[in-house]
């Protein structure tokens, strides 16, 4: 492998390693709940055409998962 | 006229959440630029500097025209989906530490870390590799959540040019006054700025998800205001409630 080569996968492994700690880190819960937020307000507002529900069940998500993430800071191990 | 003040609330969350995103990501980095030039000397922190700059301006230069011709709806989405993730981290941990859950972020200790494992290096030569390293590391990796900041709310907002004005008022402003009181950082309330980051990110990144999924909110743009004031609501009762349950239990922060 050339030297080229290796400063290559260095600098993507660096660049995925960026993008891992800035969308995961250590908040995992936080990631997988914005992923099935989307996944929920899609379905009430596109398949079943639920406007209003979706501006309210949006931003009460959004805080049942900070609390949910914050709860999981306070237990041990 | 409730479209001037819809623009009008938009504009102010938009530089209220560029300038104090950046003024932190600043503090970050140059408390990390003051240690290395104090310690190693100023030729091989400013070489770190510029090369970390140039790196960022290559950056922008690269991803900043292609977010600009991405539809809005798909930006929006993206956007505000990786906002929402961001902002809540920032907010989280600003709840841990307002409510003394988590230890607050010391830029005096993290100055006397540097320092000590600078120090720990050996002595200093015309080109410091350490000194290169440590300085370009500090303001590439601090410079790139500015970036990032900038790019997604700039994009998006369509105000691309005004996050970028705001930003470097910010950068620069933290660095000339950083400058002159050289080690004493640590008396910006960093803590605070972060909170309000956090607020603002998440109402920006609820506000886009919802765009970028056909939501259409009552009240358009000024939706924003509400949602600030809700999650400011919410991080208040949060600490509050968490400084509560401290005092009755004294649990611990896992991190």
């Amino acid at each position: 492998m050339s030297e080229e080569e290796t400063l290559s996968i260095r600098l993507l492994k660096g660049f995925g390693r960026f993008w891992w700690d800035f969308l995961v880190g250590d908040t995992p819960e936080i990631t997988a709940a914005v992923v099935i937020i989307v996944l929920a307000v899609t379905v009430l507002a596109d398949a079943f055409h639920v406007n209003a529900l979706a501006y309210v069940v949006l931003p009460l998500l959004v805080i049942a998962t900070l609390a949910l993430s914050l709860r999981r800071a306070r237990k041990p191990g | 006229m409730i479209a001037t003040v819809s623009s009008s609330t938009s504009t102010v969350v938009l530089v209220g959440a560029v300038f104090l995103a950046s003024a932190v990501e600043m503090v970050e980095a140059l408390t990390i630029v003051l240690a290395v030039g104090h310690v190693r000397g100023w030729r091989s922190a400013f070489r770190g500097v510029a090369v970390a700059l140039l790196a960022l301006a290559a950056l922008v230069g690269a991803f900043g025209p292609a977010l600009v011709s991405v539809p809005l709806s798909a930006l929006r989405l993206v956007v505000g989906t990786v906002l929402l993730i961001f902002g809540m981290q920032w907010l989280r941990k600003a709840i841990l530490r307002s409510s003394g859950r988590k230890d607050k972020h010391d830029e005096d200790a993290i100055y006397r870390e540097t320092v000590a494992e600078l120090e720990a290096q050996g002595g200093t030569v015309k080109h410091d590799q350490v000194a290169f390293v440590v300085a370009f590391k500090g303001v590439f990796l601090e410079g790139l959540e500015i970036v990032i900041t900038v790019l997604t709310l700039g994009t998006s907002a369509h105000r691309l040019g005004l996050a970028v004005i705001v930003a470097v008022v910010a950068v620069v402003l933290v660095g000339v006054v950083g400058v002159i009181v050289a080690k004493q950082l640590s008396s910006v309330p960093e803590n605070a700025m972060k909170m309000a980051v956090g607020v603002m990110l998440v109402s920006y990144g609820t506000f886009w998800t919802g765009e970028g999924l056909h939501v259409r909110w009552p009240g358009g743009d000024t939706t924003l205001l509400a949602l600030v004031v809700l999650y400011a609501l919410t991080a208040f009762a949060c600490v509050q409630i968490f400084k509560i349950a401290r005092d009755a239990s004294g649990d611990f922060v896992r991190e």
